[in-house]
């Protein structure tokens, strides 16, 4: 089913008296496609479980609709909207077995729906075996790990085939390890059901590898929805460049003159049909060419050997990153003892921001890639 | 660490003595005391080492009374007074606006003295030559015929006692529960609601598992407070509770000591042990039931 | 859950149930708010009436139309209420008074002196709080009887000190004063006791001002103690005097006076309680669950 959201809005009246209202959404608009998983990102405070909430019910909007599919049910309550929800710390009742917890939604059916004993626990086992939690259905919650107890939301979330799926950061409460696993688990659990799926997180590692889209969040705002590897390649604005990526992109305070780009003294980059102006520059680490004769002079501290490529580390004066890091290739050597390095750039990893909007200037063959979803 | 060590417990002294001369002391006088047969204040003495002491008091009407009457004191007003506070809580729980005045209110009668406003009670209640009393007038108005719940038949007395226990003991319950409801964890409830699930089935579920802990709590302490009413009892009936007919097991062991025909602390203190056994073994035998059927750690 | 329509329906009937619930909770809750309340409103009421216009309604009148200071004057003159005031009033400062004084200590001995049979000390004290206050009074009012001290304050004062539940209480409060404060202060070369007064009272004020409040109730509602040791009525306390009045004051049954004489008794605590509700209430909580 198709979630729709229009001009959605949450305000919250400020805590100190006579302060202005908090604006926790501000004016989202999307369409979300039927069967496809969305990572909401951002980090702390930005709106995303706020959505979250609105979309399941449990708040109401200030302003704007929500639909699923055609049916409006931005005043129904959470009760009627058929949502399931994952909270981010599981909310397993502790004194119910899994079965039990699993079963839980099913009871709720009335009229014709209402179902049989025998009928509640078949599904149970069904939604337990999709999430690979059948061994454990005699267990009470306090007697499983974070992961299982994990799974066990998801499969109470499942079981009464719910129009719509949300989970509030799922993966956070998992050790790095399980982490990797979990995410996994969530796509060919999304994939399989075909419920439309979203889900909140802060880690922007986790929305890229998962999601089928991915909108990126600030203080209420949405900055930007795509593909995962086109908001990466495509920034609208500094704040999605730096959010996405690790290691993060570089940035560098620069100026562009004449079509040309230069950070400090150097000309680095030839970016034509771009008017003067100070800049943003953000330069990703695997768009540095390592060039005795390149335009970017960088400060050398140090270089990393990964087998698979290597990570120059260095420093410039013009440089807001603490460290400057460069991805290269393993074939190339980099003469330790200089003090300096040159590179060269890739033209299609360097991306213009204005110093005063941070809003995006494409130059040359640069060109924005798709924003929606096309269906 | 020898002078550390006295330091210690010469800050613990004063504690040490009051606690030993009006508590540790006392504890071990009154089994000395039971069974000192037959020991009278006045005369110093007593006939006896044994057993008497507890046979008389058994054998006695007055006594036998004081724990028909208590137990029925227990019985109805222990569970009467932890749902409805149980009702209560719940209630407050599902309002904002005013919240907390209702609160306040509700808790208003544990810092009375219940000794005055018993009294109160006692007017509202009693039928005098002058006038049937507040109590009466609702009765009639229903269609009912006067009593007096003061001076009055058994059950009627009875009636007005247990009322008063309860109003007594609203405010601890309340708070307790108010407070057990506040520490379940939001989460639960926004899940179950997300899940379509009804109030009902929310609170049966749900609230009452989470909670159960404190309910049993509530229970126990409250059996073993009603087993020792007392001042309510005087309260509403005067200090000559015998022959109001209204006497409790404290009572009865205050009168011995005390009262007209008092001077018997051997008699009160075997009534008292007697009072201490029966109140131990109703906490046992709740203690293991709650370990049952309280499902939530 | 097909159409809109449907859903209309369905929005509107849950506003409906919403709005029925409300209805019906705050009509109960109102109900038990009039249960609690009338008592107090009838005390009043009935102080304010004079004795002849109280004792020619039959049937009891919700009003009064001629309200009088009369009572108030009747029950400070008839009958020793003054006394009784001022009995409790010494009772309570006092009793408080010692008592704040022997928990701080232990309480303090037992959160941060180190001493030999510390814990062990400790558990002995919690069981004592089981045992109920009938068994020992029994023993007390002998002694007391023994020492010649019925009738006076030191007998009423003496056997009230001392409570180990709030000793509990205070060194839960103490025990969670961060170890680190201590060590510092010692390395400054803190005496034990100044560190008492300075940091561990001062941190944990609003305990000790919880207690006081608590044990303040305590005090004044006090019965069963005062009666049995008290039969001079020189030294009754306002519960025992209550007792006194009802039964030999006031000559034949006084009602309003009486009710004026309760209204007295009962104001100090109600204001008391009005000023430090919150408190009050997060104590006996908090004691509550602990236990």
């Amino acid at each position: 089913m198709k979630v729709v959201l229009e001009h959605l809005t949450k305000r919250f009246p400020n805590r100190n008296k006579g302060g202005a209202d908090v604006i926790a959404v501000n004016d989202f608009d999307f369409e979300i496609p039927d069967g496809k998983l969305i990572g909401l990102l951002g980090p702390s405070g930005c709106g995303k479980s706020t959505t979250l909430n609105l979309i399941s019910g449990l708040q109401k909007p200030s302003e704007g609709k929500i639909f699923f599919g055609d049916l409006d049910v931005t005043k129904l309550e959470p009760e009627h909207r058929g949502v399931g929800l994952v909270f981010q710390n599981y909310a397993l009742y502790p004194h119910l077995t899994v079965e039990e917890n699993i079963m839980f939604p099913l009871g709720n059916l009335r009229g014709k729906e209402k179902m049989t004993k025998q009928a509640m626990q078949e599904k149970a086992l069904e939604a337990a075996k999709l999430v690979q939690i059948d061994q454990l259905m005699a267990r009470k919650p306090s007697e499983l790990s974070g992961g299982q107890q994990q799974r066990v939301a998801i499969a109470r979330a499942l079981v009464k085939t719910p129009r719509v799926l949300l989970l509030d950061e799922p993966l956070s409460n998992l050790d790095a390890r399980l982490r990797l696993q979990t995410r996994e688990e969530l796509r060919r659990i999304q994939q399989e059901t075909k419920v439309t799926t979203i889900f909140v997180t802060h880690d922007q590692e986790e929305a890229m590898s998962i999601s089928d889209m991915i909108v990126v969040m600030s203080a209420g705002l949405v900055q930007q929805i795509g593909k995962p590897q086109d908001v990466y390649d495509d920034p609208k604005n500094l704040f999605v460049a730096k959010f996405l990526g690790t290691p993060p992109i570089n940035v560098f305070k620069g100026f562009v003159t004449g079509g040309n780009l230069y950070i400090g003294e150097e000309a680095v980059l030839e970016v034509p049909g771009v008017p003067d102006q100070d800049v943003f520059v953000g330069i990703r680490p695997e768009g540095f060419i390592l060039d005795p004769q390149g335009p970017l002079t960088l400060n050398l501290s140090g270089v990393e050997v990964m087998g698979r490529d290597i990570t120059v580390i260095s420093k410039h004066d013009f440089c807001e990153n603490v460290q400057i890091r460069s991805i290269i290739s393993a074939e190339n050597t980099v003469d330790t003892g200089s003090s300096v390095v040159r590179f060269s750039l890739k033209p299609y990893k360097v991306h213009l921001f204005a110093a005063d909007t941070e809003e995006r200037i494409y130059f040359g063959s640069q060109k924005p890639l798709g924003n929606k979803l096309q269906a | 660490m020898e002078n550390r060590s006295f330091k210690g417990w010469l800050y613990l002294l004063p504690a040490i003595a009051f606690l030993g001369l009006f508590m540790i002391y006392p504890l071990v006088d009154v089994f000395v005391y039971s069974f000192e047969e037959g020991y009278n204040s006045a005369s110093q003495r007593y006939f006896g080492i044994g057993l008497y002491n507890y046979s008389y008091v058994l054998h006695d009407p007055y006594f036998m009374q004081a724990v028909k009457n208590t137990f029925i004191l227990v019985i109805i007003t222990v569970p009467v007074s932890t749902i409805l506070a149980l009702l209560i809580s719940v209630g407050l729980s599902q309002i904002k606006p005013l919240k907390e005045l209702y609160q306040t209110v509700f808790f208003l009668p544990y810092v009375t003295n219940t000794l005055a406003v018993g009294l109160v009670f006692m007017i509202l209640f009693k039928k005098t030559a002058y006038s049937d009393g507040l109590v009466n007038l609702l009765i009639n108005w229903f269609g009912g015929k006067s009593v007096d719940f003061i001076d009055g038949p058994y059950w009627a007395k009875m009636f007005v006692l247990c009322f008063y226990t309860v109003w007594i003991v609203m405010p601890f319950k309340i708070l307790i529960l108010t407070s057990a409801l506040a520490s379940v964890n939001q989460d639960y409830y926004n899940a179950a609601r997300v899940d379509g699930t009804s109030k009902g089935r929310i609170f049966r579920k749900i609230t009452l598992p989470m909670i159960s802990p404190m309910i049993f709590y509530l229970v126990i302490t409250g059996f073993i407070g009603a087993f020792k009413a007392y001042s309510d009892a005087v309260a509403l009936f005067g200090t000559d509770l015998n022959s109001a007919g209204m006497n409790t097991i404290v009572g009865y062991v205050y009168d011995m000591l005390y009262g007209n025909s008092g001077g018997y602390p051997s008699y009160a203190s075997a009534a008292a042990i007697i009072l201490f056994a029966i109140v131990l073994t109703i906490t046992v035998i709740n203690l293991s039931v709650s370990r049952r059927n309280v499902t939530y750690k | 859950m097909n159409t809109n329509q449907e859903l209309t329906k369905i929005e509107r009937s849950a506003a409906v149930k919403k709005t029925v619930r409300n209805v019906i909770l705050y009509t109960l809750l109102t109900l038990w708010g009039l249960i609690v309340l009338f008592p107090f409103y009838w005390m009043i009421l009935s102080s304010v009436k004079s004795y002849s216009a109280y004792n020619s309604e039959y049937i009891p009148k919700f009003y009064t139309l001629s309200p009088t200071l009369q009572n108030y004057i009747d029950a400070f003159t008839t009958v020793n209420l003054g006394r009784y005031f001022l009995n409790t009033f010494i009772y309570t400062i006092v009793t408080t008074g010692l008592m704040v004084i022997v928990i701080v200590l232990s309480a303090y001995a037992f959160a941060r002196l180190q001493f030999k049979g510390r814990d062990f000390v400790f558990t002995l004290f919690l069981a004592l709080m089981m045992i109920p206050n009938e068994l020992v009074i029994i023993t007390n009012f002998v002694t007391i009887t023994n020492w010649g001290m019925r009738n006076t304050f030191q007998g009423l004062i003496l056997p009230s000190v001392a409570s180990v539940f709030y000793i509990y209480l205070l060194r839960e409060n103490f025990a969670q004063v961060p170890d680190e404060l201590y060590y510092a202060a010692k390395v400054d070369g803190t005496r034990d006791i100044k560190y008492l007064f300075k940091v561990m009272i001062p941190i944990c004020r609003p305990t000790i001002i919880t207690i006081i409040i608590l044990k303040v109730i305590e005090c004044w509602n006090s019965y069963v103690w005062p009666r049995l040791i008290t039969d001079d009525s020189n030294y009754y306390l306002v519960s025992n005097g209550i007792q006194e009045i009802r039964e030999n004051g006031f000559g034949r049954e006084n009602i309003p006076a009486m009710m004026a004489a309760v209204v007295v008794i009962s104001v100090p605590l109600i204001i008391i309680f009005l000023l430090f509700h919150k408190k009050i209430m997060e104590g006996v909580s908090r004691g509550g669950t602990k236990g």
